[in-house]
């Protein structure tokens, strides 16, 4: 039924078994990883054994239970094309809404919140009350429209 | 029904054509994720106040529905082995333990949910609660339709019949499972 | 040939309650409401895009009633309020680009012409295409529905940008506009289940000997499109996700005082709104180029031409979506890159045109109705593509920028592809659709009867455009420098204009049912045509083909001096050449 599979044929279930036991391995790993850098304000350790960790079971699931290295070659560039695609969304998306600053432009709501929220966050250290902290800044934010203020340029 | 047509039995590109449609199903399935992921990161990036609101995500949850996740991706693959060497009943024994994974997983969310809900993290708290429910929600909505569709898979699978589809299916759960092993550390890791 | 495959019945027993009997048995409903054959699938698309072009088209009427004489009782609709001129805007422009256009361009002649094109029975997943109707039906139902319920149809524009979409107390639509997210994202559903059957079929399904490149231009172009449509709608239909909760659940996705953000959504719908410009274009294009060569006796000029500049425009329309929102605060450095992406892409599509120009030269042309309308299409879509180079430059799109220089530059490229592409490929394929041909006379009475009008319309509102008329305003008497008597004279011409448009289309309506009947017998290649659907009879049975053909050339092998006649189907052998 499915001829290119051939290299798959080798593998049994021994072999799928190991998979899952090293993505067990894996995925524990970057449980306990961001604890102990959340403990020790290693950061890096934290980003690594979430990301990078991430890639890694990705990867293995991809390849042993997709068995997408010994698909056609296209269909990696399909799926690749796709990806890439939503790379260039990021890219093409970030310099507005990641910024709250530009060329003479200014995203002053979202300044505010950020500012807002921090200075609640230091104040309460988190607030576990029953009520989520961006009805606050709903109800007494003066920026209900929103929107980039931007000045000269665009001449408003 | 007619049988299937003609068309459906060819294969010019020497992938069977279920499989194929699988492919670009998973395609137009990264676009969606990748939607959604892409607006959350740039969030995530350009608030530092959601790091505070990511502290109370409960991530031994997380993590144990990782493994669920994953481990129900070893028994799609073994669901998969079985139907390749032609034996129906074991491809929808497997099957069926993968559709033990789903609900275990679902199970779980719904307790983590009602847990995050009742201390008051809503999906209107703040954007990053929003973000938290709707990328995990989506992705929820994909694990029942794949329960859904592997019930029936096994169906057939059970009587002999439409061995391939394990195979397509089981994709389509391996997918389920990456989605959510970029989910894990989106959201209840990066602090 | 097709027989011992339709007897394969058992292995895959799981047979809807409907379909148990042979097909020769089929009721009226199993064989044309729940019918899994691709061409009865293409005429239910046709037939709910035709109905929907006629809505859109009435709203149009409605509405430049309202802008020519204000205030008047439109006969037909009545007083038109201004949430109703909102609503009608919205409405005719996401009823003509997701309700006429994409249906009949890609799912109508995509689900007719592929399977027979490629030289086989059916799509490769028939029940899927069937649901993929059945999904888009419902989105037409949801969409109507909306424009009845309290508070009437959403009017946030087409391009539903928040905050106006996002929240009831500024739409003034609560239930209309949650319905319009909601019967926009099932049509997205829809064509995402169409597209994976155009693409897989066209992929795997070929006709034994037909290489990639024996594949006719209007599949390529409709497979294209669908890879498009597929790449660029996800994040769309994740922000449609959003905006719904931004709307019903009050969630603040697009809300910046609650950490989200408007321009966000911007980003989403252009992320796809752009590609979508493609999407269907493409389709059109590839109907142009099958006509061309047909009827100028000629084989396509430089056919791997057409399929790399469509490739090519297809990637670079990824890359100009934020030429749209020059003004809504994205960064001017940004501004600068989506400019020179948005004139690069004029390149591809003039080359498209020129390769059309130049199979027409030196060839034997014969004017007929479906040349008219493809001709017709170049015409009108270079002057939609040329105005489009001045709003693609970030400098002169700060004056353009919603103004009815916008309006009228992108319905001299969408009614090229919508209306013109449609009528084109509806008049050269209507004898493969229903074995008869339509009347001449009357196809060139409403060929002109529709060309001549629209740029009557439109190229008022060009000059309107120019002198600073800003889009979405209900009545321009409240603006003293908007309402001079020369002004309103050009809006009254415009909307005369239609409404004579409007009225010449019951000539093609006529003209359509009166041929079902009376037309003159059609015969299987009344064109002398090379592709495989002009093999099958007309129109085409059950199966299609009495033997599946097999393919030895390419499409476009017309007027070979080495052979007596001058067209040479794919399907015929070379030793049986010299007929």
């Amino acid at each position: 039924m499915s001829d290119a599979h051939h290299d798959d044929h080798a593998h049994g279930p021994e072999h799928y078994t190991r998979i899952a036991g090293i993505l067990i391995a894996l995925a524990t790993a970057s449980w306990i990883g961001p604890m102990i850098g959340d403990q020790f304000g290693l950061r890096w350790l934290t980003m690594i054994s979430a990301f990078g960790i991430a890639l890694v079971k990705a990867w293995l699931v991809i390849k042993h239970f997709m068995h997408l290295n010994v698909e056609k070659r296209y269909v990696n560039y399909m799926l690749i094309t796709a990806l890439a695609f939503m790379v260039l969304f990021f890219a093409g998306v970030a310099p507005d809404v990641m910024n709250h600053r530009g060329r003479q432009w200014e995203n002053v709501a979202a300044q505010a919140e950020v500012k807002r929220a921090l200075a609640e966050a230091a104040a309460g250290g988190g607030h576990h009350g029953d009520h989520g902290g961006g009805h606050d800044g709903h109800e007494g934010g003066s920026h209900e429209h929103g929107g980039h203020e931007h000045g000269g340029e665009h001449g408003h | 029904m007619m049988g299937k047509p003609i068309a459906t039995t060819r294969s010019a590109t020497g992938i069977p054509t279920g499989r194929l449609a699988v492919w670009w199903l998973l395609a137009s399935e990264i676009v969606i994720f990748g939607g959604v992921l892409a607006s959350y990161i740039i969030h995530r990036i350009g608030h530092p106040e959601f790091g505070d609101y990511a502290a109370h995500t409960n991530q031994h949850i997380g993590f144990f529905n990782t493994c669920v996740l994953l481990i129900s991706s070893y028994f799609a693959v073994r669901a998969h082995h079985c139907a390749e060497t032609g034996d129906g009943k074991g491809a929808a024994k497997w099957l069926y333990y993968t559709v033990g994974g789903a609900v275990m997983f679902l199970c779980v969310k719904s307790v983590e949910w009602t847990i995050e809900i009742s201390h008051g993290y809503t999906i209107t708290a703040n954007a990053f609660w929003s973000f938290y429910y709707t990328a995990a929600g989506i992705h929820a909505s994909h694990v029942i339709a794949g329960a859904i569709v592997m019930l029936w898979v096994a169906s057939y699978a059970k009587k002999g019949k439409e061995l391939q589809r394990v195979e397509y299916v089981g994709l389509y759960w391996h997918f389920v499972d990456l989605v959510w092993i970029f989910l894990f550390p989106l959201l209840y890791i990066a602090k | 040939m097709a027989h011992p495959i339709t007897e394969q019945q058992a292995p895959h027993g799981h047979a809807d309650a409907h379909h148990d009997d042979h097909h020769h048995e089929q009721s009226f409903w199993s064989k044309y409401v729940f019918s899994v054959d691709h061409k009865i699938i293409g005429m239910q698309y046709m037939f709910t895009g035709m109905f929907m072009a006629i809505i859109g088209g009435f709203f149009a009427y409605a509405f430049r009633m309202q802008l020519a004489f204000p205030g008047m009782s439109v006969p037909g609709w009545g007083h038109v309020s201004p949430a109703e001129y909102n609503s009608l805007v919205t409405n005719h422009g996401t009823i003509m680009i997701f309700w006429v256009a994409m249906p009949v361009l890609i799912a109508a002649f995509g689900n007719f012409l592929i399977p027979l094109m490629l030289g086989c029975d059916d799509m490769v997943f028939p029940r899927l295409n069937r649901l993929s109707y059945q999904i888009f039906l419902l989105s037409a139902i949801v969409l109507l529905a909306s424009f009845v319920v309290e508070n009437g149809g959403f009017g946030g524009a087409w391009t539903a940008y928040p905050p106006l979409s996002a929240k009831a107390e500024y739409s003034l639509t609560p239930l209309g506009s949650t319905l319009w997210v909601i019967a926009v994202a099932l049509e997205f559903v829809a064509f995402l289940m169409g597209g994976i059957n155009f693409i897989t079929t066209m992929m795997n399904s070929r006709a034994p000997g037909m290489k990639m490149w024996d594949i006719p231009v209007v599949v390529w172009m409709i497979v294209l499109a669908s890879i498009l449509f597929m790449l660029s709608v996800g994040p769309l239909i994740a922000g449609a996700i959003m905006l719904l909760f931004d709307q019903t659940i009050g969630t603040g996705f697009f809300d910046p005082a609650r950490g989200g953000d408007p321009v966000l959504w911007q980003h989403l719908f252009w992320f796809f709104g752009h590609p979508e410009v493609y999407v269907v274009l493409l389709p059109a294009i590839g109907i142009v180029c099958e006509i061309v060569p047909i009827f100028a006796r000629k084989k396509l000029f430089a056919y791997k031409t057409v399929l790399f500049t469509a490739f090519a425009t297809g990637v670079l329309s990824f890359f100009v979506w934020a030429h749209h929102q020059f003004i809504a605060g994205i960064d001017p450095r940004m501004a600068n890159v989506f400019t020179v992406t948005t004139v690069m892409i004029s390149v591809p599509l003039a080359e498209m045109m020129f390769v059309i120009v130049a199979t027409l030269y030196g060839g034997q042309i014969t004017l007929s109705v479906p040349m008219l309308w493809a001709l017709s299409f170049i015409g009108e879509f270079i002057i939609g593509g040329i105005t489009g180079i001045f709003l693609g430059a970030s400098g002169s799109d700060i004056y353009f920028h919603d103004t009815y220089f916008v309006l009228a530059h992108f319905h001299y490229t969408f009614f090229p592809i919508a209306i013109i592409g449609v009528y084109a490929g509806l008049t050269h394929w209507y004898p493969k659709m229903f074995g008869r041909m339509l009347n001449e006379t009357l196809g060139k009475i409403h060929f002109w009867g529709t060309i001549i009008p629209f740029n009557m319309i439109f190229i008022p509102l060009f000059l309107l455009g120019l002198a600073g008329q800003h889009r979405r305003i209900w009545s321009y008497v409240n603006f003293p420098e908007l309402a001079s008597p020369e002004m309103q004279n050009l809006r009254v011409f415009a909307t005369v204009s239609l409404v004579i448009m409007l009225l010449f289309q019951l000539v093609f309506i006529f003209n359509f049912f009166w041929s079902l009947t009376r037309g003159k017998k059609a015969g299987r290649n009344p064109y002398n045509a090379n592709t495989l659907e002009w093999v099958a009879p007309s129109p085409p049975g059950h199966g299609n083909f009495a033997e599946m053909p097999t393919v030895y050339r390419g499409p476009y092998e017309y007027s070979r001096p080495d052979r007596d006649e001058d067209f040479w189907p794919q399907n015929v052998p070379a030793e049986s050449s010299s007929s």
